[in-house]
């Protein structure tokens, strides 16, 4: 069994990002990481293949300058191989920008099974997943708690807004998997070695066949028409407990009539 | 200068219409001369409620017999709007919900349109703008869709106040699914809904929500017990959901519930953006931490610096005293 995990490098959440004022896109300039919501998906993708027996795990990544960094960690976890699209056109993409060159280079691969998060980290559109289903006419299973596959099928618990659905879907198909789905592994000192050389196919708009004019600031579709500073919420009264910090909440609650 | 037209994709909780829908057609109201509402089920069930919230029509796929919403319900819009049988809108309204975002981005392929997403406010200028907060709400981002095709907007629960207008019963019009062939194989083959007694989330007047700073899945009673005195609701941050310690349904934050409570109390949470953006527009809010330079403290009324373990059981027993 072939899966293709989707998985986003982002800039490190523990350094703050800020929107560009020039070019109105997220600065990227930082070293960029594994987007922690996609290590569920690469980790669901390994014990799958594991369970079937046998097939591999390839990643599929898009982001500037060839960066692999997040990469390495997700093919030290296990995956087999990567590919990675860059090209200076894809700066200013939306969700369907980058859906459809994610989907042009999961094609290649021919997968049985394709995973991704629901949403990145940063961006956390949460559109992408179904959008790639849509552009290569698969079904897809979204906001799964628990993914199996059995027979040719996935059988997926998806999150609903009032509990979860059973789901079953013939392979192939698209699974976008919500944190907590697995518990990812850390990558063990051999698998950090091995992924140094592990191969990495890099491509650009070119070898995938996509036009320029239909991603980046071109294709967008959309525009930014201002970025704010929202006004702040007033920051209340801060104080230490003493051991009669419950009083003090007791009054405040007392204050609002609530109970 | 309003838009002619915009199109609220209905959905529904129990046996009635979402609050999410009805807020959305709050929303359009204002925006458009025409408000109409897209849905899978039967719309029959629902033409009244819709009505007398301003919907004029609503076109409904009919039972989809264990099919997901996205894939049917977008390829059902795309052939109506291609074949003729109904003119697109100028732009179309999404909660930002597991079946809306699916619909979305099905639709918005279909249509060769982009999303705008976690929209909170909406304006018209010449075309319809949204307004989505960033950094844990600290930027507010305005983006306008400028393909020259309707827009779809995914709208963040509670951005707007749902209100009846008193319309008469919307009329209803079939939207015909088309053969969906393999792409539209995946079936619902059983629903579990997950009860609890108190008042739901997303309702509840106070929520009590825990996080990684309670140290152990045993230490949530306290949350329980809390939110049980005050007749509140208990929630979760993410981090401990996806410890497993409570189920998805207590989520609070951008994955999971966005709850505008008049009391909020947050226990042992640190107040990450993800967890900022489904709580900050509570009325009130109440933080116990132990670290003084959690992000939390930045958005509380009422912050105490200690240790959940001590602060919340002297604050149950003097409650429960009453």
């Amino acid at each position: 069994m072939k899966v293709v995990v989707c998985v986003k490098q982002i800039p490190d959440p523990a350094d703050p990002g800020a929107l560009d004022p020039e070019t109105k896109t997220l600065k990227r300039d930082s070293k960029l990481i594994l987007d922690e919501s996609d290590s569920y998906g690469v980790e669901m993708a390994l014990q799958l293949v594991d369970a079937a027996g046998d097939g591999e795990v390839h990643l599929v990544s898009m982001a500037p300058n060839n960066e692999v960094s997040g990469l390495r960690t997700a093919l030290a976890m296990g995956a087999a191989s990567a590919t990675i699209v860059s090209d200076d056109a894809l700066q200013g993409s939306d969700a369907l920008g980058t859906a459809k060159v994610l989907a042009a280079a999961i094609a290649r691969q021919e997968p049985d099974l394709v995973l991704a998060a629901t949403e990145s980290s940063d961006g956390y559109t949460g559109t992408v997943p179904a959008q790639i289903a849509e552009l290569l006419g698969l079904p897809s299973v979204t906001f799964a708690k628990s993914v199996a596959v059995d027979g040719g099928a996935a059988k997926v618990q998806r999150q609903t807004e009032a509990g979860y659905d059973e789901v079953e879907c013939p392979l192939p198909a698209l699974v976008s998997v919500t944190a907590g789905v697995v518990e990812p592994r850390y990558p063990s000192f051999k698998g950090i070695m091995a992924a140094k050389s592990k191969p990495v196919d890099q491509l650009d708009l070119g070898a995938l066949g996509i036009d320029p004019s239909q991603v980046g600031w071109a294709g967008g579709g959309q525009e930014i028409v201002s970025i704010e500073a929202a006004p702040a919420r007033e920051a209340g009264e801060v104080i230490e407990d003493e051991g009669d910090a419950h009083e003090r909440i007791v009054a405040f609650l007392d204050d609002l009539k609530v109970l | 200068m309003g838009l002619d037209k915009i199109w609220v994709f209905g959905e529904v909780a129990g046996d009635d219409v979402a609050s999410i829908t009805l807020e959305m057609l709050a929303a359009a109201r204002s925006l458009a001369d025409t408000v109409e509402v897209f849905m899978a089920g039967d719309g029959d069930d629902y033409a009244e409620q819709l009505g007398e919230h301003g919907a004029e029509t609503v076109y409904s796929t009919g039972d989809l017999e264990g099919g997901l919403q996205g894939v049917a319900v977008a390829s059902a819009v795309a052939a109506a709007i291609a074949s003729g049988d109904v003119e697109a809108p100028d732009a179309f309204l999404l909660g930002t919900t597991q079946d809306g975002r699916d619909v979305a981005g099905r639709l918005s392929v279909k249509l060769d349109t982009s999303v705008i997403t976690n929209v909170v406010a909406l304006e018209v200028d010449d075309t319809l703008i949204g307004s989505e907060p960033v950094f844990g709400g600290t930027v507010d981002v305005k983006t306008k869709n400028t393909s020259g095709k309707p827009g779809i907007f995914l709208v963040r629960p509670k951005s707007f106040e749902a209100a009846g207008v008193g319309g008469a019963e919307a009329d209803t019009e079939d939207l015909e699914v088309p053969d969906l062939g393999a792409v539209g194989a995946a079936k619902v083959v059983n629903s579990h809904a997950e009860e609890s007694d108190g008042p739901k989330l997303d309702e509840a007047a106070i929520v009590v929500s825990g996080g990684r700073g309670l140290g152990a899945p045993e230490a949530y009673v306290m949350v329980d017990d809390l939110a049980k005195v005050v007749g509140g609701a208990p929630g979760a941050s993410r981090a401990i959901v996806d410890a497993g310690w409570v189920p998805y349904s207590y989520q609070v934050g951008q994955t999971g519930k966005v709850v505008k409570p008049t009391v909020y109390i947050a226990a042992g949470i640190s107040g990450a953006t993800q967890h900022l953006v489904g709580m900050k527009g509570s009325k009130n809010i109440i933080a116990i931490n132990k670290d003084p330079e959690a992000p939390i403290f930045a958005v509380a009324d009422l912050g105490i610096v200690g240790d959940v373990h001590k602060v919340m059981p002297k604050l149950i027993e003097a409650l429960q005293s009453r």
